[in-house]
């Protein structure tokens, strides 16, 4: 039976054994075509491998926000605007769904104004309206319920859902994560058919070398491990390439910064960076794995 | 070395030959001959477990056939030397180290082989031929060729199947005394051929036996030969 990892072809295939690599005729056409695929399939998981990290962080970003902020905005004149702040925060405290509701101080509002009118804004002359920041609870709250309470009690006040609108990006954000994964096992799967397509040709292409081997005593596991060495090494060094060119087009891609768009944010982040460095190394295993399968099920059809 | 208990081959339902019983016993020294088509060639293949009999017992070194493994039957092969007709070789490497190839596969390559090797190729009359590829040898070349690498890990049983087949008669000559040389070493031999100057010339120098493949079956042949 053939067992799904065969511990001594491994040993067999890292022990440089000289010989046992001159058995096989150099070079060949699906040997190019090897190097070539692997090198393209590296390449496109490198980038799927971004665009799922990507996804990945925006799905997480965007979810955050929207756990935590809605607003609501008081306008009032400034003798009723305490009083209606009270009264929003009363109804919202009576508002099954949110955690916490806060009135933010005046220093945090001269925070956010700043960016637009300067350090030296005189918050108090001005009629700005009074921000409430609500956070939800996890099921979040009825928000036309909350907005007709809010119509009766405060009439100043108005309920901004500003991030509502993300909900179904972030699902589509999410969704696009376990595309990307699923186009990584995908390509993973079909690098190990392509191997197994090559390994398959370059065993009946050489169908001589094998009863010669076989003749005069070497077993299956020397035979096998020649194949194996090959198309395990092309196909490491071909990933290798592809991934140093597919790390190499998203180091020219732009960062993002902190607007995080799917497209701006392609670029990977802090440790993601290492992560492109295991394919070359999962692309070899995919290979191992397939030509041991594939040269063992041949050589068990031989005498 | 290698025993048959009734032994039949069949190709395709229709009976090769049935009923074969022998043993080639160590230091025993065999001519095969017989029709062309008679099995001769089907008879080595049984003989190095490139064809599992399809009725009767086999045995190699004192092992069932049938029960032995894959492994098993690539190391009775380190044992068996056998010379084809059609010698087939690594045709992307150089004749010598064809000929050393059961050693490289066995991973013991030595200083020891290196000298055997070199007195092998000179024994074949290839030392000049060593760094020539296979398609560039003649008929007889490739033979001794072939003969050279069955021999290198002097082994227990030699198979030939028409050694002499494309040679001259002074190196067919050559190649016989090599094969009695080692006969008288107590390796057993066996060796197809439709040549009978080649078997009476064997008998003057040992003791052979002739058997016949012929009507389905495996006989010894008379004296008179």
């Amino acid at each position: 039976m053939t067992r799904w990892f065969d511990t001594a072809m491994l040993r067999a295939v890292l022990a440089r054994d000289a010989s046992a690599d001159r058995v096989v005729p150099p070079e060949g056409f699906t040997v190019r075509l090897t190097l070539f695929t692997a090198a393209a399939m590296a390449f496109l998981a490198v980038f799927a491998l971004a665009l799922s990290l990507a996804a990945g962080r925006l799905a997480t970003s965007w979810g955050e926000e929207l756990a935590r902020a809605s607003t609501i905005r008081i306008s009032a004149p400034r003798d009723q605007m305490a009083e209606q702040t009270a009264a929003a925060l009363r109804v919202l405290e009576q508002t099954p769904g949110v955690r916490e509701a806060r009135a933010l101080s005046p220093d945090e509002q001269r925070a956010l104004l700043q960016p637009w009118f300067g350090p030296d804004l005189p918050l108090d002359q001005l009629p700005v309206p009074q921000l409430i920041e609500v956070i939800e609870a996890e099921d979040g709250y009825d928000s036309e319920g909350l907005r007709l309470r809010l119509q009766a009690e405060v009439p100043g006040a108005v309920l901004d859902e500003h991030t509502r609108w993300r909900r179904p990006l972030v699902e589509a954000a999410g969704r696009l994560r376990t595309l990307g994964w699923v186009s990584m096992a995908l390509i993973a799967a079909a690098t190990g058919a392509m191997v197994t397509l090559a390994a398959n040709a370059a065993l009946a292409a050489n169908a001589q070398v094998i009863a010669v081997l076989r003749l005069v005593g070497a077993t299956d596991g020397y035979i096998a491990s020649a194949f194996v060495r090959r198309f395990t090494l092309r196909t490491l060094a071909g990933a290798a390439a592809g991934a140093a060119l597919g790390l190499g087009a998203l180091l020219i891609m732009p960062g993002g910064g902190d607007t995080g768009g799917i497209l701006t944010g392609l670029r990977l982040q802090g440790w993601h960076w290492m992560l492109p460095l295991l394919v070359p190394p999962l692309a070899a295993l995919v290979a191992f794995l397939a030509t041991a399968h594939a040269s063992k099920r041949v050589l068990e059809g031989l005498t | 070395m290698i025993e048959l208990e009734n032994v039949a081959y069949s190709y395709s339902g229709e009976a090769l030959f049935s009923d074969i019983s022998l043993t080639l016993a160590p230091g025993s020294f065999h001519f095969l001959t017989g029709p062309s088509g008679a099995g001769k060639t089907t008879f080595l293949k049984l003989c190095y477990g490139a064809l599992l009999p399809s009725s009767g017992q086999m045995r190699l070194f004192g092992e069932d056939l049938r029960a032995m493994d894959r492994d098993a039957v690539a190391m009775a092969r380190r044992k068996i030397g056998v010379v084809h007709q059609d010698c087939q070789f690594l045709d992307h490497l150089p004749l010598s180290e064809n000929v050393a190839l059961p050693v490289s596969v066995t991973g013991q390559g030595s200083t020891d082989q290196t000298e055997n090797l070199r007195e092998l190729m000179t024994w074949v009359g290839l030392t000049g031929r060593s760094d020539a590829r296979p398609p560039e040898l003649s008929g007889g070349e490739r033979q001794r060729a072939a003969l050279a690498r069955a021999l290198i890990m002097s082994p227990d049983v030699i198979l030939a199947d028409e050694p002499t087949g494309n040679v001259d008669w002074d190196m067919s000559q050559r190649l016989l005394r090599l094969l009695v040389e080692l006969n008288k070493m107590g390796k057993t031999v066996v060796i197809a051929t439709h040549d009978l100057g080649l078997i009476r010339a064997a008998k003057a120098q040992v003791q052979a036996r002739v058997l016949r493949i012929a009507n389905r079956t495996l006989q010894t042949a008379g004296a008179d030969l």
